[in-house]
């Protein structure tokens, strides 16, 4: 059965991961990850977790005097070593089209890019014309940027640009919606169902309450065929951040992988805390803390169901010392992110990471700076899932569309860049030959020769976005190239799916289905649009 | 293999950049099957007119070229594939079109001037040019001036292409011009120059005829100094 459903994986990029930390400093690392969660322990306020631990050798007590539903728990150095040897190694995150499926192997380090966060706003951008106040005859185009608060209709359409984007792997939503219809109560159900119905694939999301699981889990099943299609090929999992740093594990979100777990999905259990405030900034502090959050809550998976699919989500950062704000684009998150990188490869487990967010508010060189500085060093870590890769901006508070355009460029000659060598003896042989012929023609150019190897696309092309003179027209010609993707045809679920789906699942918001309608004549009409043009120019 | 059928086959070798058997095409699974050499000897084994090879072989495969690279379906390694195959045909045949008084388009003497060793871009213009129908005397690089003009002399040719990509040797091209004026030679002869750190501004400026960007520029020109 395995071998079915991972014989199709997307390619991702197999990297030779570059590590900071030598075998010694790791196991420093995890001993003292042992010892933080031995002594203080944590502070759990979720009372079913502080039993559970209990139950397997843990010295749990309640904290009566300070707060009310907190229970210190200190773990014995084995329980948690058992409960992590025991979470798998290798795993599938499925995906409605199955050549998009993920396969995630701790000890393959095969990396795969996505996007992330719940950024508030949108960020629209289109071109405009100035005419110079000294040359009435000079133009330029410039780019002007509009905040849209982020919706449904949004979100599908950045499920839909991110489908056509052809590095990135895995759809995290990256915009929280916001329209009038939406609350805590369909909340869950609309950012899934606007996430499937426009990307093949695979989807992952917080979950924003527990009573929405079984319906979420509900509307996956029907798109995945039923219950034993979706476990068998997932192509649905969540990020639970059970951890408030430092240390505190949070009740509602304890709930929430008691149940996704029960559920029989995969899910991150995610730590982010910020060096210099709920972290010490220093590199060794912070990874043993992050470690030991990070140790712990995957223990509870593992004691809740044991062999529990789960990835080592590590996401550090690093605090700005002039405001306390979040510090993404920095020489220490780089370190803090890979050594934790290193960490999870020490326990075997896929790693969740982080890379692409700045504190740049629009596009342009600071982004490109930033982006590129993390994008590169975190995937040549070798971390098998990185996440926040595709349009984030002003940290994580901003998703624009023709940014995740660009990091798609960025991304993917990263992914050639840090490809396996080809060199064997096979290929030196080949080569060989080559140099033979070249040698005894009149030119000596190699040119002809490399027509195979252009096909196969083992040769990169210039950058995409180029302009041939004295100008940068990056973000025009990317605007251009997203249009373009834009009216592409919409990877919309089966009808008869959709139609299940609205009548089964509670709390959709009708938008949504005429939307896909919509969608539909927007696509015709575009379609019909370029055959006239066609039909005119022949 | 009926005649035409040998021609068709020669110009669909042209298209796919194959000379020799043992060639890739651009297509898969052309490995092995004969390429252009090998169907041209078949051809001349025949005792085909050279003539029909030229013009419905050669030529009609480049056109075909032409048009997939401005299509942007062929990229410049295609097209110089393409090129050496007519190159390479051109050599086999010139003694055969010769003895039919078939004539090239035209000499074109080409070079990199003294002091530069750089060719790669002196030699794809060389091919594309052979490959355009022109009778390319290549007289490689760091070729000193005396040598260039000797040779404009002695083969009496129609066209000279100058090449350098160093800023200390372009001025070289400078000399060769004045020294096919001394030689009474400028007045026959059309000097095209190229090179990065050339323009048409420094064309003008030595006294070229024309400055050319790369090879499909310099294909460009030759025709509209024919035309003209």
């Amino acid at each position: 059965m395995e071998d079915r459903v991972t014989e199709t994986f997307r390619e991702g990029v197999v990297v030779k991961p570059y590590e900071r930390l030598s075998p010694d400093q790791v196991e420093w690392l995890d001993e003292a990850s042992l010892r933080i969660l031995a002594e203080p322990g944590i502070w759990c306020y979720n009372e079913r977790a502080a039993s559970l631990f209990k139950a397997h050798g843990a010295t749990v007590w309640e904290e009566k005097e300070k707060h009310s539903g907190c229970w210190r728990v200190r773990f014995p150095s084995g329980l948690i070593k058992e409960a992590v040897a025991r979470a798998p190694s290798r795993f599938v995150l499925g995906a409605r089209r199955r050549e998009n499926q993920l396969l995630l192997d701790a000890e393959v380090p095969r990396v795969y890019f996505g996007s992330g966060s719940e950024a508030n706003i949108w960020i629209e951008t289109e071109m405009d014309d100035f005419v110079s106040v000294h040359d009435g005859s000079l133009t330029v185009r410039v780019p002007r940027f509009t905040e849209l608060r982020g919706n449904t209709g949004l979100l599908s359409r950045a499920a839909r640009l991110c489908d056509k984007l052809e590095h990135l792997d895995f759809f995290i939503r990256p915009l929280n919606i916001q329209d009038p219809g939406i609350t805590p109560e369909n909340h869950d159900v609309n950012k899934f169902f606007a996430s499937l119905n426009n990307t093949t694939k695979h989807v992952q999301a917080g979950l924003t309450k527990l009573e929405n699981l079984n319906d979420v889990v509900r509307m996956a099943e029907l798109i995945a065929g039923g219950p034993e299609g979706l476990r068998g090929s997932p192509i649905i999992s969540f990020i639970a951040c059970v951890f408030k740093s430092p240390l505190q594990m949070v009740d509602d979100t304890a709930e929430k992988v008691f149940a996704i777990v029960e559920a029989g999905l995969p899910l991150v259990i995610s730590s982010s805390p910020q060096g210099g405030s709920s972290a010490p900034i220093q590199e060794a502090g912070m990874v043993a803390q992050i470690n030991a959050e990070i140790l712990a809550g995957i223990t509870l998976t593992q004691l809740i169901r044991e062999g529990a699919p789960v990835l080592y989500g590590s996401v550090p950062v690093r605090a700005r010392l002039d405001d306390l704000h979040d510090l993404y684009g920095c020489p220490e998150f780089n370190q803090y992110n890979i050594d934790c990188v290193q960490l999870a490869r020490f326990y075997k487990i896929p790693c969740y990471s982080t890379a692409g967010v700045g504190d740049a508010k629009v596009p342009g060189m600071q982004a490109t700076f930033e982006k590129l500085f993390t994008h590169l060093y975190m995937a040549m870590s070798g971390a098998q899932y990185i996440h926040y890769a595709f349009g984030l901006l002003d940290r994580t508070n901003s998703f624009c569309p023709v940014q995740a355009v660009l990091d798609n460029e960025q991304i993917g000659k990263i992914k050639q860049c840090l490809r396996e060598p080809k060199v064997g003896p096979s290929v030196v042989e080949e080569m060989l030959v080559t140099v033979k012929r070249v040698m005894a023609s009149s030119y000596r150019l190699y040119a002809r020769h490399i027509r195979k190897a252009m096909r196969a696309g083992e040769v990169s092309s210039p950058y995409r976005f180029e302009a041939k003179g004295l100008e940068d027209r990056v973000l025009e010609k990317a605007l251009d190239h997203m249009n373009r993707l834009e009216s592409e045809r919409p990877p919309h679920l089966d009808q008869v799916i959709v139609d299940r789906i609205f009548d089964e699942i509670p709390g959709l918001l009708p938008g949504l289905r005429e939307a896909t309608e919509g969608e539909e004549i927007r696509y015709n009409d575009l379609r019909a649009g370029s055959k006239l043009c066609t039909s005119k120019s022949s | 293999m009926h005649e035409q059928e040998l021609i068709e086959k020669i110009a669909f070798n042209v298209v796919q950049g194959r000379i020799e058997a043992e060639d890739e095409g651009f297509d898969e699974g052309l490995d092995g099957q004969p390429a252009v050499t090998e169907l041209l000897r078949e051809a001349l084994e025949r005792g085909l007119d050279p003539r029909p090879i030229v013009i419905e072989g050669l030529s009609k495969g480049m056109e075909v070229v032409g048009g997939k690279f401005q299509r942007e379906e062929y990229l410049i390694p295609d097209m110089l594939a393409s090129a050496e195959c007519v190159g390479a045909a051109m050599d086999i045949l010139s003694p055969h079109l010769t003895k039919a008084g078939v004539e090239s388009r035209g000499k074109f003497v080409i070079a990199t001037v003294a002091g530069d060793l750089h060719d790669i871009g002196k030699n794809i213009v060389s091919i594309m040019l052979k490959g355009a129908g022109y009778e390319v005397i290549d007289l490689g690089a760091d070729v000193p001036t005396e040598r260039i003009v000797k040779a404009v002399s002695e083969y009496q040719a129609s066209f000279l292409g100058l090449s350098a990509l160093l800023t200390t040797t372009m001025r070289v091209m400078g000399e060769v011009i004045e020294e096919l004026q001394k030689a009474g030679l400028r007045e026959d002869i059309k000097v095209l120059v190229g090179g990065a750190p050339t323009s048409e501004g420094f064309a003008k400026q030595i006294g070229a005829d024309a400055y050319c960007k790369d090879a499909f520029q310099a294909i460009d020109v030759l025709k509209n100094m024919s035309s003209g």
